[in-house]
């Protein structure tokens, strides 16, 4: 059986019986991936957005241990007489009404880096973006390492997100990036599986940018540099640090901008529902259907 | 009826994302709510002092770290007639003053304090907006003046009174440590900065060094000490300035 393997009624064993057909309702998503995945939905949306709240009180990212108003950052996010600029480097760019000088719903200029319908809350307050930011921190992390435990007890970061030997290669993910270039999804019981791309971009998000993003988080805090001198060292200082809890931040905010896209792309109705009620339809086939999986492929994916 | 569907469903994403975003700002402006958040600020302070030893050090840097230009934020200066006239008269007048729940109360002249035994540290003040400059302090341990003054064992607590006020109601600025913090072998009262006597914009005579926490913990021109059970009773009750004054925490280890 492929992919997910919380199946009742349909989980028969390869070969014996027919699988599911295009167009049954077949489970797709356990229990602790949706409650996990709607969690982290909401703590990191609260939390993207209050760290741009927090970001604007000092709209300046800097390398090294230290960086204030008259050290040179390497991005800076700032308003000029009636201009907004994106500084990275030696780069400049007008943002003027984005970013660094935007009018907000009341039509009031501002000159604060991120607009206020981009922060939490929507005015501007470092105390509130704070209060907001830690409270779903905890959240984050709480829920994140339960999953975690439980992904890895129940076999579902060893069964369906790791990536199979013949999925590594360099042919097949080229032509999984051209299966989604021509925005060309699985159907049938191909689709109960997350394909290379889906696996890489999820192993990335749950093993190397939410760790990081906490890590990095953790090292701006004074108290935990005391108690963890190594996260100063792993990191290249506090300041390096924030640039890289920003960095983080930017390519999860990526990650969710795609993400949304291929679920919209995809089916937002039948996708959504996977991730609520857990069930999902098998797509039938489509009219440009590729040709037949080669045979190692379908093989390894019976496994 | 796709596009039906679609329009519904960005009616329905507008609504609910405007609806979201107007409800966070009515909730962050609610007292309660904001008292909701900051349970976990508790959960914070617990978590971090249960992975930190109580003599845990803030990272120590070399002359080569120094920033070459140290912010100065917050007060610059203490705007009173009296902090004029200690400054004019280089500060032979001033006194600091240990009191509350102590056994024998002081006043010592800053040349007191310097003849005491000091702690010089080169290390790194995190502004809560996020900024970092490195600096080096040399002052008197706290540690020393709370054991001179003979703490009560009733005491929870210690209080920096400071010369200066801030924001447009001129409210006196204050802060308060706990006795874990107090008697860190890096919290010092700060009397030079980078070799020179503390400057006016930084905090002088005095300023409060309090290594594990962010720089508005770290109160300037401190005047008094005061060792106290409970932190209610002082001003807007909060334990500091901006922990009564702006929502900010008051244990601002992150």
């Amino acid at each position: 059986m492929a992919g997910e393997s919380e199946h009742s009624e349909n989980d028969v064993k390869p070969g014996l019986e027919p699988g599911p057909k295009p167009g049954d309702l077949v489970k797709r998503h356990r229990l602790s991936t949706r409650l996990w995945h709607w969690t982290n939905a909401l703590a990191i949306i609260v939390l993207l957005m209050s760290g741009l709240s927090i970001f604007n009180a000092h709209p300046r990212l800097y390398w090294g241990s230290y960086g204030a108003n008259a050290d040179t950052p390497w991005l800076e996010i700032s308003g000029e007489g009636t201009r907004g600029f994106v500084r990275i480097g030696s780069i400049e760019i007008t943002t003027t009404g984005v970013l660094g000088r935007w009018r907000d719903e009341n039509g009031q200029t501002s000159t604060r880096a991120f607009p206020s319908w981009a922060t939490v809350p929507g005015f501007y307050s470092l105390a509130l973006g704070r209060l907001w930011h830690f409270f779903f921190a905890w959240i984050l992390v709480l829920a994140g390492l339960s999953y975690w435990i439980w992904s890895f007890a129940n076999r579902h970061v060893q069964r369906d997100l790791a990536p199979k030997r013949f999925e590594l290669k360099p042919s097949h993910i080229w032509h999984d990036i051209k299966d989604h270039a021509r925005l060309r999804f699985p159907t049938g019981a191909a689709a109960l599986s997350y394909n290379i791309l889906q696996k890489m971009s999820y192993l990335i998000i749950l093993f190397v940018l939410l760790p990081l993003i906490v890590l990095t988080g953790l090292t701006m805090s004074p108290s935990m540099d005391a108690a963890w001198p190594w996260l100063l060292d792993l990191f290249g200082g506090r300041q390096s640090a924030r640039s890289i809890h920003f960095i983080c931040a930017f390519l999860i905010g990526a990650f969710i901008v795609v993400h949304l896209i291929m679920v919209v792309l995809a089916g937002p109705v039948n996708e959504i529902r996977s991730m609520i009620t857990g069930r999902f339809r098998l797509p039938g086939k489509r009219e440009d259907a590729p040709p037949p999986q080669r045979p190692e492929f379908a093989e390894e994916q019976a496994q | 009826m796709s596009k039906i569907l679609t329009t519904r469903r960005k009616l329905i994403a507008g609504l609910g994302s405007s609806v979201l975003l107007a409800g966070c700002d009515s909730w962050s402006r609610s007292p309660g709510f904001q008292d909701f958040l900051a349970s976990s600020e508790g959960l914070t302070r617990r978590a971090q002092r249960m992975v930190t030893s109580r003599e845990a050090l803030a990272r120590e840097f070399t002359v080569a770290d120094l920033s070459p230009s140290f912010r100065a934020n917050g007060s610059r200066t203490a705007d009173s007639d009296a902090y004029r006239a200690m400054l004019a008269n280089n500060f032979a007048d001033f006194r600091l003053r240990v009191d509350g729940l102590v056994g024998r109360p002081l006043s010592l002249s800053l040349a007191e304090l310097r003849a005491m035994p000091s702690r010089t540290q080169i290390t790194r003040h995190d502004c809560v907006e996020g900024w970092s400059a490195i600096g080096q302090w040399t002052g008197v341990p706290l540690s020393r003046l709370l054991d001179l003054a003979g703490l009560r064992d009733s005491a929870n607590y210690i209080v920096f009174h400071c010369a200066d006020t801030y924001g447009s109601q001129g409210r006196p600025y204050y802060e308060s440590i706990d006795l874990i913090d107090a008697f860190h072998p890096q919290t010092i009262l700060a009397y030079d900065m980078n070799g020179e006597q503390l400057p006016e914009r930084h905090g002088a005579p005095l300023r409060a060094r309090v290594e594990r926490q962010l720089g508005y913990k770290h109160a300037k021109y401190v005047t008094r000490l005061e060792a106290v059970a409970r932190l209610d009773g002082i001003h807007g009750g909060k334990g500091g300035y901006w922990e009564d004054n702006g929502a900010y925490a008051w244990y601002a280890g992150i």
